[in-house]
């Protein structure tokens, strides 16, 4: 009887590790999606960013300070998840979470000045209903927000799990993943950094 | 040695009998397309561009019957002659290619395409709409703007407008500028050629020209809402003598084309009786322009963004 | 509380609205009550609904997509109906009726009935073709099936609650906007567009990763079918091109919802970018719905002309040509929205070159047919009609490929002609097919030849009849989607394209009455082999219906044709030395269960109920959760199970029963050299 669950647990395995590799590729291919649906979005804002209509233009409600700020944040979050995932290589789970937790405090710091930034716009009479370049903005911004929100949101799911489960194959993938996710946003960001903030300062 | 014959070859002649009466009907099909087909605008034209559009859409449908009938004839041919029950017919069951066949279908449609993509080349640069058309007349210029569900013609040569109904000199090159003062709507006079969108805020332009006098059927093509269908007006081409009697006419009759009367007319409404207006104002096209300008400051540049983004 | 919602959201307004929303309500409690009287609720739980078997998910597809067939064929009728009988007359539909006629009907059969279809035969037969036990990613297929079939709830629930968009399939802004159509109609067709995208979305990734990643051994890409280079082809163009579809319905919906300012006239709104948008997913979507269709006809006429398929690597880099080069023809759908001449022109010639590589594969089918023993199985005689005609939906292709033709025809019925010309022959014609073909490997019994060859015969003379007299009203400058018209000139081929409506209808009956009568002489027409056409590729290798797993022993393969190989060399059917255990994913609940949280969010979105969106929301949330935490999403089919399975199978299978294939040698022994006829 152990005899048989044991073989099956070997098996099992075996046929996890190549269902994770083909997870992994298939994420890298969903990102893909999400990079298209990125390259539209910066298309579109591209399209209408001088339609102001009769509201502000970029030159009134950018303050590249504020920016700065948010893209030093983001970028340092990239850095300490890489932490992270060397901890994860050396197996020291309680490192691993550490570096999550911090991780997790930079993105919502992100999303907090983000917030911010769409709350004092729209306080300024500059919402995504005035014109098509702010409905282009806040679409372009607030789906980068989005996406850093829901990796949050999974950098609280992997915190628990490694606290629960310990770094096990199924999550060591999951983790590489998120951290795929999340340095992927790291390159959107910067996109909109130098797309959307920076020519509209200038 | 006897073999049994499959059921599908039994089949076979009710296949054929069906084939037969498909081509019947299609053959009956086509008797009947000839009998009002001969005064159908698109080909039977009636003025320079729609008959350079239609010449062009026969040749590049000759040049495509090259591979087109071949393809069609020997379909057919080979389903007949290498069926299962015709055991006299040769059998390669693992013949995978050939370079000489594979060559000929490549290059065969490669060259006829080399040919159609010049054609499509000079023929596009010929026949753009916006060109101003080759002739010794000037050309006559009318405004057209769509409403919901009617067309306003301004003449800014004349000072007149019409609604639903566009008048102009034959034997001269009409050039239409186009807007629209509600969704997307698209200008078509098939008999004399292609069509062009109207969007709001924006200015398009088509150049037509009627070899003679007639009256054509014009509409939007683009649907537009519930008076859609009814959205058609008379396009009228004139002799001198009979335009000027229209223009009195038009001045004679109609009313001063104001602010408020705009507001009117820009409500919506179906089928429209063809309406004259003595007078507009003169900047009227171009302020229904600027209603929906991208960036509303006082001057700014250039309002023709014709071009489709991308 | 209910947002926008109230009583008279109920279609009491009309009663030929009333008689949709009877008929679609009537339809469900009949489903309902037929499966209670039947008992049946438990078993579809958990061996259908909650299953991750793709085959299940495959017919579950198909079967939704012959439901929706009926649906938007209905459409059809009610449009050809109205066309022909109001010349100067309303005839019996008020516009706001016909408006959502018409934009249901492209909507369906566009998305709910195209794309499940074939996204429903690829589940079904690509991982038998590639020798693989499932998809990469089973649950994550079992979402995809749950996503199109919320969307397609959703346009049947406007039906009865609210209306339908009145916009057009393709829903050109400003019209679509929030100012010229404030009601449901164009949300309801938004939110199945972004829930069903969504899903295909998801289907596109699994499907690049399971060709990509599962191919069995000694399955290098150039000895793939061609059914599986085709599925490869377009789940690439999927994954790149649904997210445009998304952008753009994203978009239109904060338009309408939050008052943004994409597409709107004014305020910074730029309706042209909706045309490139939608069409940069639009075009590609025409050759994902195609490429599929192109597959199965080079299965079936190399299976029924009994030969190898000709010109493999040709026909293998046309796919991926005409896939490169469907990204780049988007704006040849709107050469009339007064691009210059230079880009006009170069998105003119892009687009024809596109049919050269369409030519050569017509060409490599023909020279399959050449040289062979055909026989007329209804798949056959599908695709000899599909090339026939397709020829003809090419050729005004390339005419509306010319943009100062295309000045003349667009917006025109000839250019709806010349799309059901592209879409009858070339995709639906090729469905069919594989649904003649494949139907015994999914069921284990063959569907009935006679009323297959009936339904064909229907579905190509009334295409004839219906589309022909359209080509026809195109050149005499009728527009489309129009309700009533004053020229009696087109009302003759009006009636007769009514007629054709009324011929695929038949044809339509026939394939329900094949289904029926195929059920009930099940017995007699068995495929205890699971070879039924002395196919070629793997996916004949399989029993039919396939054990849970596809195949006991993964299979190596040397050859294209692998199956066909296998039985010329007597390994087909050889049972193992032993069998293994095989590792199987788990059903779950939670494709239905997203599947419901998507309807209740589309449906809350649609009537502004803000807290059901949220909840629906948090809830989505929480059992992507939950899956993101499961480590135990698989179980173990013991190998003495397997073994029970097998030899139960081949115990059945006689030697009678195998075909003979005594007139084959093995390739490289007599290629290319004919072989004598039988007779002579």
């Amino acid at each position: 009887m152990t005899d048989i669950s044991s073989g099956n647990a070997v098996l099992l395995e075996e046929e996890e590790k190549t269902s994770l590799e083909a997870r992994e590729f298939g994420f890298w291919i969903y990102l893909m999606t999400d990079a298209v649906i990125f390259a539209l979005l910066f298309a579109t804002y591209a399209v209408l960013a001088n339609n102001s209509a009769a509201g502000p233009t970029s030159n009134d409600v950018f303050e590249l300070s504020h920016t700065a700020l948010e893209t030093a944040l983001l970028l340092l979050s990239s850095l300490t998840f890489g932490f992270a995932t060397i901890a994860m290589t050396l197996g020291r789970s309680g490192r691993v979470v550490f570096w999550l937790i911090v991780t997790l405090l930079l993105g919502v710091c992100f999303l907090a000045m983000e917030f911010v930034e769409f709350q004092g716009m729209l306080e300024k009479g500059a919402g995504p209903e005035v014109s098509g370049f702010l409905s282009a903005f806040f679409t372009l911004v607030g789906t980068h927000g989005l996406h850093v929100a829901f990796g949050a949101l999974g950098i609280c799911v992997m915190i628990g799990q490694v606290l629960i489960k310990g770094l096990t194959l199924p999550v060591r993938s999951r983790l590489v993943r998120l951290g795929l996710f999340w340095h992927f946003l790291d390159i959107v960001w910067i996109g909109i950094f130098s797309v959307v903030y920076l020519p509209g300062v200038m | 040695m006897i073999e049994v014959i499959p059921d599908w070859v039994r089949r076979r002649d009710s296949l054929f009998v069906s084939a037969r009466i498909s081509i019947i009907s299609i053959f009956l099909l086509l008797l009947l397309s000839g009998c009002s087909l001969s005064d159908a605008p698109v080909l039977s034209p009636k003025g320079p561009v729609a008959l350079a559009e239609r010449d062009l859409l026969f040749t590049a449908f000759g040049l495509m019957m090259i591979v087109a009938i071949p393809a069609i004839l020997l379909t057919l041919y080979f389903a007949w002659r290498y069926r299962g029950s015709n055991e006299n017919s040769a059998y390669t069951p693992n013949w995978e290619g050939s370079w000489k066949i594979e060559t000929v279908v490549w290059l065969v449609p490669a060259v006829i395409i080399v040919a159609l993509g010049t054609l499509v080349w000079t023929s596009t640069h010929k026949l753009d709409p916006y060109k101003a058309l080759v002739s010794d007349k000037p050309a006559f210029k009318v405004q057209a703007i769509a409403l919901d569900w009617k067309w306003l013609f301004l003449y800014p040569e004349l000072g007149l407008a019409s609604v639903n109904e566009l008048a102009f000199p034959a034997d001269r090159p009409v050039s239409i500028e186009i807007t629209s003062d509600t969704v997307m709507n698209s200008l078509m006079i098939p008999a004399l050629g292609g069509q062009i969108y109207a969007m709001a805020g924006m200015r398009s332009e088509i150049n037509l020209m009627a070899d003679g006098p007639g009256v054509f059927m014009g509409r939007n093509t683009m649907f537009s809402g519930d008076g859609f269908s009814d959205q058609h007006f008379k396009a009228h081409a004139m002799s001198e003598p009979d335009f000027q009697a229209w223009q009195g006419k038009a001045s004679d009759t109609g009313t001063a084309l104001d602010a408020d009367v705009y507001t009117d007319l820009h409500k919506q409404s179906v089928a429209d009786p063809v309406r004259y207006f003595s007078s507009y104002e003169s900047e009227l096209f171009r302020n229904i322009m600027k209603k929906y300008a991208p960036v509303s400051t006082p001057h700014h540049h250039d309002d023709s963004t014709e071009e489709g983004a991308s | 509380m209910l947002g926008r919602l109230t009583v008279e959201a109920l279609p009491f307004y009309s009663w030929v609205a009333m008689g949709g929303a009877f008929v679609t309500v009537a339809g469900g409690v009949a489903v309902f009550l037929l499966i209670t009287y039947l008992r049946a609720w438990k078993v579809l739980w958990t061996d259908w609904l909650t299953s991750v078997d793709h085959k299940k998910i495959g017919i579950m597809y198909v079967i939704l997509a012959l439901v929706m067939l009926v649906r938007g064929f209905v459409d059809a009728l009610m449009m050809r109906a109205q066309q022909a009988i109001a010349l100067n007359s309303e005839g019996y539909l008020p516009p706001e009726h016909f408006e959502q006629i018409f934009s249901s009907h492209g909507t369906i059969m566009i998305f709910f009935v195209a794309m499940p279809f074939l996204t429903g035969l690829i589940n079904i037969i690509v991982p038998q073709q590639i020798g693989a036990r499932d998809v990469a990613f089973p649950f994550l297929n079992s979402v995809s099936l749950w996503m199109t079939a919320t969307g397609a709830a959703l346009v049947l629930v406007s039906l009865v609650i609210g209306k339908f968009s009145q916009a057009g399939w393709t829903g050109y802004p400003p019209y679509s906007g929030i100012e010229y159509s404030p009601g449901v109609g164009v949300d309801y067709w938004l939110w199945a567009l972004i829930v069903s995208g969504v899903g295909s979305t998801l289907s596109g990734i699994n499907f690049i990763v399971t060709i990509v990643k599962n191919r069995c051994p000694g399955m290098t890409f150039m000895r793939m079918p061609m059914f599986t280079w085709t599925t490869l082809c377009i789940s690439i163009l999927i994954a790149f091109a649904f997210p445009a579809l998304t952008v753009v319905a994203a978009q239109l919906t904060l338009d309408r919802t939050l008052g943004f300012h994409f597409f709107t006239n004014g305020d910074g709104g730029n309706m042209m970018m909706y045309a490139n948008l939608l069409w940069i997913w639009g075009h590609p979507e025409v050759y994902i719905l195609i490429l599929p269709a192109f597959g199965i006809f080079s299965e079936v006429v190399a299976t029924f002309s009994r030969k190898r398929l000709f010109g493999y690597p040709s026909l293998v880099y046309a796919t991926a040509c005409i896939a490169l080069l469907s990204f780049t023809v988007w704006l040849h759908h709107f050469f009339t929205m007064g691009s210059s001449a230079n880009v006009n022109a170069v998105f003119g010639i892009a687009t024809m070159i596109i049919a050269v590589p369409t030519g050569v594969k017509i060409f490599d089918w023909l020279f399959t047919m050449f040289r062979g023993r055909i026989e007329f199985h209804p798949s056959m005689v599908f695709t000899i009609g599909f090339m026939v005609t397709f020829v003809i939906g090419g050729v005004t292709g390339v005419l509306l490929a010319l943009p100062p033709a295309d000045y003349l025809m667009h917006n025109s019925t000839f250019l709806v002609a010349h799309f059901h010309n592209m879409l009858i022959p070339g995709a639906l014609f090729g469905y069919f097919a594989g649904l003649n073909y494949w139907f015994p490997k999914a069921f284990g019994f063959k569907l009935d030849r006679k009323w297959g060859i009936r339904s064909f015969w229907f579905w190509l003379i009334g295409f004839y009849l219906a589309f022909m007299p359209l080509y026809v009203l195109g050149f005499m400058g009728m527009s489309r989607r129009m309700e009533h018209y004053a020229d009696p000139n087109w009302q003759p081929y009006l009636v007769v394209a009514a007629l054709g409506a009324i011929c695929v209808l038949i044809g339509i009956a026939c394939i329900a009455i094949q289904l029926v009568v195929s059920a009930r002489n099940w017995g007699s027409s068995r495929d205890i082999t699971g070879d039924p056409w002395n196919g070629r590729t793997l996916e004949w290798a399989t029993s039919s219906p396939p054990a849970p797993y596809n195949f006991a022993i993964i299979p190596d393969v040397s050859d294209i044709d692998a199956f066909h190989e296998m039985k010329i060399r007597g390994t087909a059917y050889a049972p193992p030395v032993r069998y293994q255990d095989i590792v199987m994913p788990k059903s779950t609940p939670l494709g239905p269960i997203l599947g419901a949280l998507a309807f209740g969010l589309g449906f809350a979105f649609v009537w502004y109920i803000w807290w059901l969106v949220a909840l629906c929301f948090v809830l989505s949330l929480v059992c992507v959760g939950i899956r993101a935490c499961d480590d135990n999403s698989e179980f173990v089919l013991p190998a003495a199970e397997v073994a029970k399975i097998e030899s139960a199978r081949l115990a059945q299978i006689s030697p009678a029963d195998l075909h003979d294939m005594r007139d084959f040698v093995p390739l490289g022994e007599a290629s290319g050299e004919a072989l004598p006829g039988r007779g002579m």
